[in-house]
């Protein structure tokens, strides 16, 4: 089983060139708090990393190290063929936006843009016309002379790209920007920000602790647990082919199903399907998506599964609804349906088995 | 919400206290600054100018003010001198230290002023502690004379007594730097001295001027520091109004002096507090 989703991992959009960023064997504590153990991780050229991960988990340590912030107890920073652990951060071709902005307060929008430049005593003629072009890429030229103080929390989130983006770095670090802001604006930035990062072509490392967004914005994931990698894939890989329990109930809903296989098939209460998972106990993930109503006279592609259940409880989501049902054996699944269906009701549904996939449970490692 | 009273009880008492002990002084002093002495010593309850003419045209009043102000301003540059960079250095770098360093430089505080003022005078007199040590290292033959009674003893020792006063205001600033704004600024490729003149420095202006204020107008109003170490040449401003208030007995002339130090006062601490404002960004 741990074979199978290693060869998984490997699959995942495997970078073409050599990588930007590889961190090697990164470890971290503060005190007697392990925040970060034998991180290994690539940024291809291009590419909108996610680092996910719920508070506490060492995301922000990890990016922190990254930009310079914090010094690893052990491991190595490669950015193009050149050690970057050793370098002040400073001395970085890395820039940050900071989860609450950090503008300078007494600089106007325009100053705080053009820092950078000005600290790397780039020629006045040059600065202006980046500045002017990094405040239009982000819409911001209007308020150009305006101090930090007195524009709005989006718009501030802006001007902090912008002062990073003008520098024009290899790697940009991004840690919670858009967790200050309110939810719609927030959706908002997270599209502008994904179309901004494909028009500038830098490679980003984002931070975040919510999972839509990371589905929503990302090229790959790092699911970052209490200081390890629990798998890092493309989103739609994540979801489809999580590697472990955690990792399928953190991202999205899951039916996690406890089976014992023997030979080659799965049994869970009173149902079973054929599985390549190893013998003995396991763990299987199952989207609610993945388990429907049996409309009468079509056939699912593949090995179906069929039971009845009874809905304990409805939850309506819009365009679907998230049902709790139970079989006569107490089996509780959660199905997600578009079909309309009332409580109590007794159901048929299906799912096929490859849709049902072996996870590690948690504490277990490959 | 709250009873008649029960707030007259709660602002009477501080009211009472203002106007018996500040409103009615100031008054009686202003009433006094146009008044005059007889020869016979009474005062002369006639309106007139004479002593703000005076304080004008004799020579050792509007000098001694100068010569006060010019201690003042050498106090407050050297305390700003000393002041900034131990402020700095809690702030940034001291670490675990820093509250004990804290406290280092607030002990002194607790000492009475008459003691740390007399500790100066058996310092720099000519058979104190540093003319005895200089002739026992054969530096000088003879005491030197200008350490102790004069305007460098007062320099000296006022420096001394208000550095906590200038450090305090500019280590608070320092302190309220948000640290995110120093790796930002790290970040954006500025080195440790370019951060400290482009970020640290600008957002720390507000308590320097507080401290600077502190220092010059605690110093101007100072009559204990000249009085004990001073000398002829290291009078001060206030040193003359205790002389008229006293043995000389002319009131309405101290009286003069003294509201005129209390407009230059309170003028700077009015423009003290619109730059202060000015520099502030929160």
């Amino acid at each position: 089983m741990a074979a199978a989703t290693e060869t998984v991992v490997h699959e995942t959009r495997a970078p073409s060139s050599a990588p930007l960023l590889r961190v090697q064997n990164m470890a971290k504590h503060f005190g007697g708090n392990v925040v970060l153990r034998n991180i290994s991780l690539e940024v291809a050229e291009g590419e909108f990393l996610t680092i996910l991960g719920e508070s506490g988990s060492g995301k922000t340590t990890l990016l922190r190290i990254i930009a310079g912030f914090e010094t690893a107890d052990c491991g190595q920073l490669w950015m193009a063929g050149e050690r970057l652990d050793l370098l002040p951060p400073y001395q970085r071709r890395v820039n940050t936006v900071f989860q609450h902005y950090a503008l300078f307060p007494h600089l106007t929008v325009e100053q705080n843009v053009s820092y950078g430049l000005r600290v790397a005593k780039a020629p006045p003629a040059e600065i202006a016309a980046r500045v002017e072009q990094a405040l239009a890429q982000v819409k911001m030229t209007a308020h150009a002379k305006a101090k930090p103080a007195k524009i709005s929390g989006g718009q501030q989130q802006r001007v902090a790209l912008a002062r990073a983006l003008v520098n024009r770095p290899r790697l940009l670090l991004l840690d919670e920007p858009l967790s200050a802001l309110d939810a719609n604006l927030r959706r908002q930035m997270q599209v502008e920000l994904k179309s901004l990062q494909r028009e500038v072509g830098i490679s980003f490392v984002f931070v975040t602790h919510d999972q839509e967004e990371a589905m929503v914005m990302s090229d790959r994931i790092a699911l970052l647990r209490l200081g390890e990698l629990e798998q890092v894939a493309t989103p739609r890989e994540i979801y489809s082919r999580p590697a472990t329990a955690y990792t399928a109930q953190f991202i999205g809903h899951t039916n996690l199903l406890e089976c014992e296989v023997k030979n080659g098939v799965a049994r869970c209460h009173s149902l079973s399907w054929s599985t390549q998972a190893g013998e003995g106990s396991a763990l299987f993930s199952l989207r609610p998506e993945n388990v429907r109503l049996v409309t009468p006279g079509t056939a699912l592609a593949g090995e179906g599964v069929r039971f009845h259940a009874r809905v304990r409880h409805q939850a309506f989501h819009g365009a679907t609804e998230l049902l709790r049902v139970e079989c006569a054996d107490g089996l509780v699944f959660t199905v997600r349906t578009s079909g309309r269906v009332d409580l109590q009701d007794d159901l048929e549904l299906e799912f096929r088995a490859a849709d049902a996939v072996p996870v590690r449970g948690s504490g277990e490692r490959s | 919400m709250f009873s008649r009273a029960y707030r007259a009880a709660v602002t009477l008492p501080p009211l009472l206290w203002v106007a018996v002990f500040l409103l009615l002084p100031y008054g009686l002093m202003f009433c006094y600054s146009f008044w005059s002495v007889s020869p016979a010593q009474t005062i002369v309850h006639s309106w007139n100018l004479e002593n703000y003419r005076q304080l004008v045209t004799v020579d050792v009043y509007w000098q001694t003010l100068l010569r006060s102000m010019w201690i003042a301003a050498r106090v407050m540059l050297l305390s700003l001198l000393l002041g900034y960079p131990l402020g700095y250095f809690l702030s940034f770098h001291a670490g675990r230290r820093k509250d004990l360093l804290y406290q280092l430089v607030i002990i002194p505080l607790w000492v009475s002023y008459l003691v740390r003022a007399y500790a100066w005078k058996t310092i720099l007199g000519s058979d104190g502690v540093l003319n005895t040590l200089l002739q026992y290292v054969h530096l000088t033959r003879h005491p030197l004379e200008f350490l102790l009674y004069s305007p460098f003893a007062v320099v000296l020792t006022l420096t001394h007594i208000y550095t906590p006063f200038a450090f305090l205001p500019i280590y608070a600033a320092l302190e309220h730097v948000p640290r995110n704004l120093v790796e930002a600024s790290e970040d954006l490729g500025a080195s440790p001295f370019e951060t400290f003149w482009r970020v640290i420095f600008p957002l720390s202006i507000p308590g320097v001027l507080a401290g600077a204020t502190f220092a010059f107008v605690l110093s101007l109003g100072d009559f204990l520091a000249p009085l004990l170490l001073g000398g002829p040449s290291g009078i001060m401003i206030s040193n003359i109004v205790v002389s008229l208030f006293g043995a000389a007995y002319n009131w309405p002339l101290g009286a003069a002096i003294s509201l005129c130090m209390l407009v230059l006062v309170v003028s700077l601490l009015f423009v003290s507090e619109r730059l202060e404002k000015k520099w502030s960004f929160r």
